[in-house]
C-alpha cells in the first residue's frame, strides 16, 4: 500500500541570532505513515516532536528534505500559502490546549464553522449551518452548547470543539498534539474514545503526540522515539514497549510511573547533561555523554537506523551485529 | 517505604471545611476534610482539578486568598492550630518547619532576582545566617538538589534555567532550613518523565535522609503510586477514601477511587480497558447532596441522599466516606 504521508531526510534548522550556528531541531528524519495508521511520536521536551509536528502539518518550511502526501511533495508550498491551497484541508491538527488554541471571542459554531466558510464545499449558511450540527453530533457535543463561548464551556467540552474543527473538512491526516494533557483522566478517558470512535468511522489516519507512554502504548499502531532531532526508535506499539532496543527508549519507558505498586521496574537514571542542539556534530551520537550503554564509537560515529525486528528499527552501534544476524 | 507510626501525627488536619465568597454565590470548597501526616511519611493527595486538594494545602500554609474563610475545623502542626494562629506565629514555622513547592516553579520563583539571592534570602530570614555564610550555604543547596556547577549557577536567573532546573531551584528552597514538612503542590506537572523521576528520586532521598515528612498533590495516580506511603483521595472538596497504597490499588473501595484507577492508562491495557468517569465534577456554588460523588455514581443507593455523609473505618489505616463501599472481591 502507498503510505499517506512519506517523510524523506526531513530537516529544520533554526539559525541564531548574531551567529553562523543554528539550532537543528529535526535533523535527518525519515518516516512513512500508512492510511488508516495511527503513528505515536514521544521524547522528551527539546526533543523536535512539535517542530517535526509543525513541518508536517506545512505551518512550518522545512530547511532540507521532503514531505510526500498522497504522492504529492507538499513541502515546496511555502508554509504561508499552504493555508489556504486544498492541501489544508487534508491535513488538520488538534492542539494541546483548548483554552489556548480556540478563539475566546468566537462561539462554538463560528470556531467549528470557520474551516468551513474559509476552504469548505458547503456553500451558504444553510449548509454551513448543517454541517456544523453534523460535526456537534459527530463528536458528541449538545447542539445547545453551540451558542456558548470557549469560557462557558468545560475543558471536555473545548476539547470536542477542537476535535469538532479538526475534521470539519474531513481531513485524511489528523495530527494530535497532546490532546488530553490540559484534561484530567476521567475525561481523557471520553476524550480518547470519541478519537479511535472518529478515525474507524472518518476512516482517518493519526500522528498522536504525547509525553504520557502509557497513553501512547494503547493508543498507537507503531511508535516513534525521538531524542534530540533525531528518530532514534520506530517500531510497533507492542515491541517497542515489550522490548525497547534502544538505550534512550529503555531509560525513557523506566522512568513513566506505573499506576499499580505491584508492578515496579528498576529504574535506568540517565546521568550527565543533554548535548547542545546548537551545530551538533554529525558524527557524534546525539545520546552520547548521557547513554549508559555508551563506548568510544559512539563519539565518531553516528549511528544510523537498523532493522532490528518486523518493522522494527533502531538508531545504536549495540545493535549492529544483531541486526548483521538477521 | 517503611511504614511510619501514626499515633502522634506531625500534622493533623481534623474536619476542615473552607468556603469562598464568590459573585456567584459562596463556593463550599472543602467540606469536613481530615486526614493526618505522620513524621517521615508521604501522603498522597489525589483527585481531579476542582477536588480542592491545592486549598488544602494553601490553607495548611495559611496561603489562602483574602475571599476565603476557614468556616470549620483544625490544622494542628506541632501543638499549633495553623488555622487560628496569627501571621506572626505563622511566619516562625513557614518556611523553617512547613514550606511549600507549588506547581509552577517559573512563576513561584522571583524573575528578576538572581536564584542565588533568592536562596540566600530564605537563609538571612529563616535560618539566621550571615549574608556571607548564607552564600557558602546556597551553593551547597544547589549542589544538594543536583544543580550542575552551582557555583556558576548561583548567579543565575530564573528565565536562564530550564523547566526541571527551576523546579529544583524551589526544592532547594523549600527545604533550605530543613523543614519538618514539605508540601508539593504538582511539582512535576508539566515536567518530562525523566526528569520527574529525577525530581520525585530528589524528595524521596530528602524525606528518607532527615525524616523529612512530604505531602505530593498530584493527579497522576502513576506518581503516588510509585512514591506515597498512603494515599488520600479527594472529591468535590471532600475526602472521600485515606488508604495505605498498596491496599488502595489493591483493593479501592470508594466507587470514586475506583473509577479513577480504571480510567488511569496502565502499561498493556487496551483502549476498551480505559473507563471515563460518568458525570463531572461538582458544582460547589450549588446546594449538594452529602455525599457529593453521589450524581457521578453507580451504585448510590437512596440512603446516600440522607446526611451525614458516614465515614466508615475499615481498618485503623483504610477509611472511607461512602454509604455503599465496594466489597473487597469484587475488585
Amino acid at each position: 500500500m502507498t503510505p499517506l504521508l512519506d517523510v524523506r531526510g526531513l530537516g529544520k534548522r533554526f539559525p541564531l541570532r548574531h551567529s553562523q550556528s543554528a539550532v537543528h531541531a529535526v535533523d535527518d528524519v525519515s518516516f512513512s505513515i500508512a492510511p488508516g495508521e495511527c503513528v505515536g511520536l514521544v521524547g522528551e521536551s527539546g526533543c523536535g516532536k512539535s517542530t517535526l509536528v509543525r513541518l508536517v502539518t506545512r505551518l512550518l518550511d522545512p530547511t532540507t528534505g521532503s514531505i510526500c502526501f498522497e504522492g504529492t511533495d507538499i513541502s515546496r508550498v511555502p508554509a504561508a500559502r499552504f493555508a489556504s491551497s486544498p492541501w489544508r484541508s487534508r491535513i488538520q491538527m488538534v492542539f494541546q490546549d483548548p483554552t489556548d488554541s480556540l478563539n475566546p471571542r468566537a462561539s462554538a459554531f463560528d470556531t467549528i464553522a470557520e474551516p468551513l466558510r474559509r476552504l469548505g464545499t458547503a456553500n451558504g449558511r444553510r449548509a454551513v449551518s448543517a454541517r456544523v450540527h453534523e460535526l456537534a453530533d459527530l463528536c458528541g457535543l449538545a447542539r445547545e452548547l453551540l451558542g456558548r463561548f470557549p469560557h462557558q464551556l468545560s475543558g471536555g467540552q473545548q476539547q470536542r470543539v477542537g476535535i469538532a474543527r479538526a475534521i470539519a473538512l474531513s481531513p485524511r491526516l489528523l495530527v494530535l498534539d497532546e490532546p488530553t494533557s490540559a484534561l484530567d483522566v476521567s475525561v481523557q478517558a471520553v476524550i480518547l474514545h470519541l478519537l479511535a470512535d472518529l478515525r474507524e468511522r472518518l476512516t482517518m489516519t493519526y500522528l498522536f503526540v504525547s509525553h504520557d507512554l502509557n497513553l501512547v502504548r494503547l493508543f498507537s499502531d507503531r511508535v516513534m522515539v525521538m531524542y534530540l532531532g533525531k528518530v532514534v526508535e520506530i517500531g510497533p506499539a507492542d515491541r517497542v514497549f515489550e522490548a525497547p532496543r534502544h538505550p534512550y527508549t529503555r531509560a525513557l519507558l523506566s522512568a513513566v510511573p506505573t499506576p499499580d505498586p505491584v508492578l515496579r521496574r528498576r529504574r535506568i537514571v540517565l546521568t550527565g547533561e543533554a548535548r547542545s542542539p546548537v551545530d551538533p556534530s554529525p558524527s557524534v551520537c546525539r545520546f552520547s555523554g548521557r547513554c549508559p550503554e555508551g563506548f568510544e564509537r559512539c563519539e565518531r560515529d553516528m549511528p544510523p537506523l537498523r532493522p532490528v525486528g518486523d518493522k522494527h528499527e533502531a538508531a545504536c552501534h549495540l545493535l549492529e551485529t544483531q541486526a548483521v544476524l538477521r | 517505604m517503611s511504614e511510619p507510626a501514626v499515633e502522634i501525627p506531625l500534622l493533623s488536619v481534623e474536619d476542615l471545611s473552607v468556603e469562598f465568597r464568590t459573585r456567584d454565590g459562596v463556593v463550599k470548597a472543602l467540606e469536613g476534610v481530615s486526614f493526618a501526616v505522620g513524621k517521615g511519611e508521604t501522603v498522597g493527595i489525589v483527585g481531579e482539578s476542582g477536588s480542592g486538594k491545592s486549598v488544602t494545602a494553601f490553607s495548611v500554609m495559611g496561603l489562602l486568598p483574602p475571599a476565603a474563610r476557614v468556616a470549620r475545623g483544625r490544622a494542628v502542626f506541632g501543638g499549633l492550630d495553623l488555622l487560628s494562629a496569627s501571621g506572626r506565629q505563622l511566619d516562625e514555622y513557614r518556611g523553617r518547619e512547613l514550606s511549600m513547592i507549588f506547581q509552577n516553579p517559573r512563576t513561584a520563583l522571583n524573575p528578576i532576582r538572581t536564584i542565588g539571592q533568592q536562596l540566600v534570602d530564605v537563609l538571612v530570614r529563616h535560618a539566621n545566617l550571615f549574608r556571607v555564610d548564607a552564600r557558602a550555604r546556597a551553593v551547597e543547596l544547589l549542589a544538594r538538589v543536583q544543580i550542575p556547577d552551582p557555583g556558576r549557577r548561583f548567579g543565575a536567573y530564573p528565565f536562564e534555567l530550564s523547566g526541571g532546573m527551576c523546579q529544583r531551584v524551589m526544592i532547594a528552597l523549600a527545604i533550605a532550613c530543613a523543614p519538618a514538612l514539605l508540601i508539593a503542590d504538582e511539582p512535576t506537572t508539566g515536567i518530562d518523565v525523566t526528569t520527574q523521576a529525577a525530581i520525585l528520586d530528589l524528595l524521596g532521598e530528602l524525606g528518607a535522609q532527615s525524616r523529612m515528612a512530604t505531602i505530593l498533590i498530584t493527579h497522576d495516580l502513576g506518581v503516588v503510586a510509585e512514591r506515597c506511603d498512603r494515599i488520600v483521595v479527594m472529591h468535590g472538596g471532600h475526602v472521600v477514601e485515606t488508604a495505605p497504597t498498596d491496599e488502595l490499588f489493591a483493593h479501592p473501595r470508594h466507587p470514586y477511587t475506583a473509577r479513577l484507577i480504571a480510567s488511569t492508562p496502565r502499561p498493556g491495557a487496551k483502549l476498551t480497558d480505559l473507563l471515563p468517569i460518568p458525570g463531572s465534577v461538582p458544582d460547589l456554588r450549588q446546594a449538594l447532596p452529602p455525599c457529593r460523588y453521589r450524581p457521578r455514581c453507580e451504585r448510590a443507593l437512596p440512603r446516600c441522599d440522607e446526611p451525614p455523609l458516614p465515614r466508615l473505618v475499615l481498618t485503623p489505616r483504610h477509611l472511607v466516606a461512602c454509604q455503599n463501599p465496594l466489597p473487597v472481591e469484587a475488585v
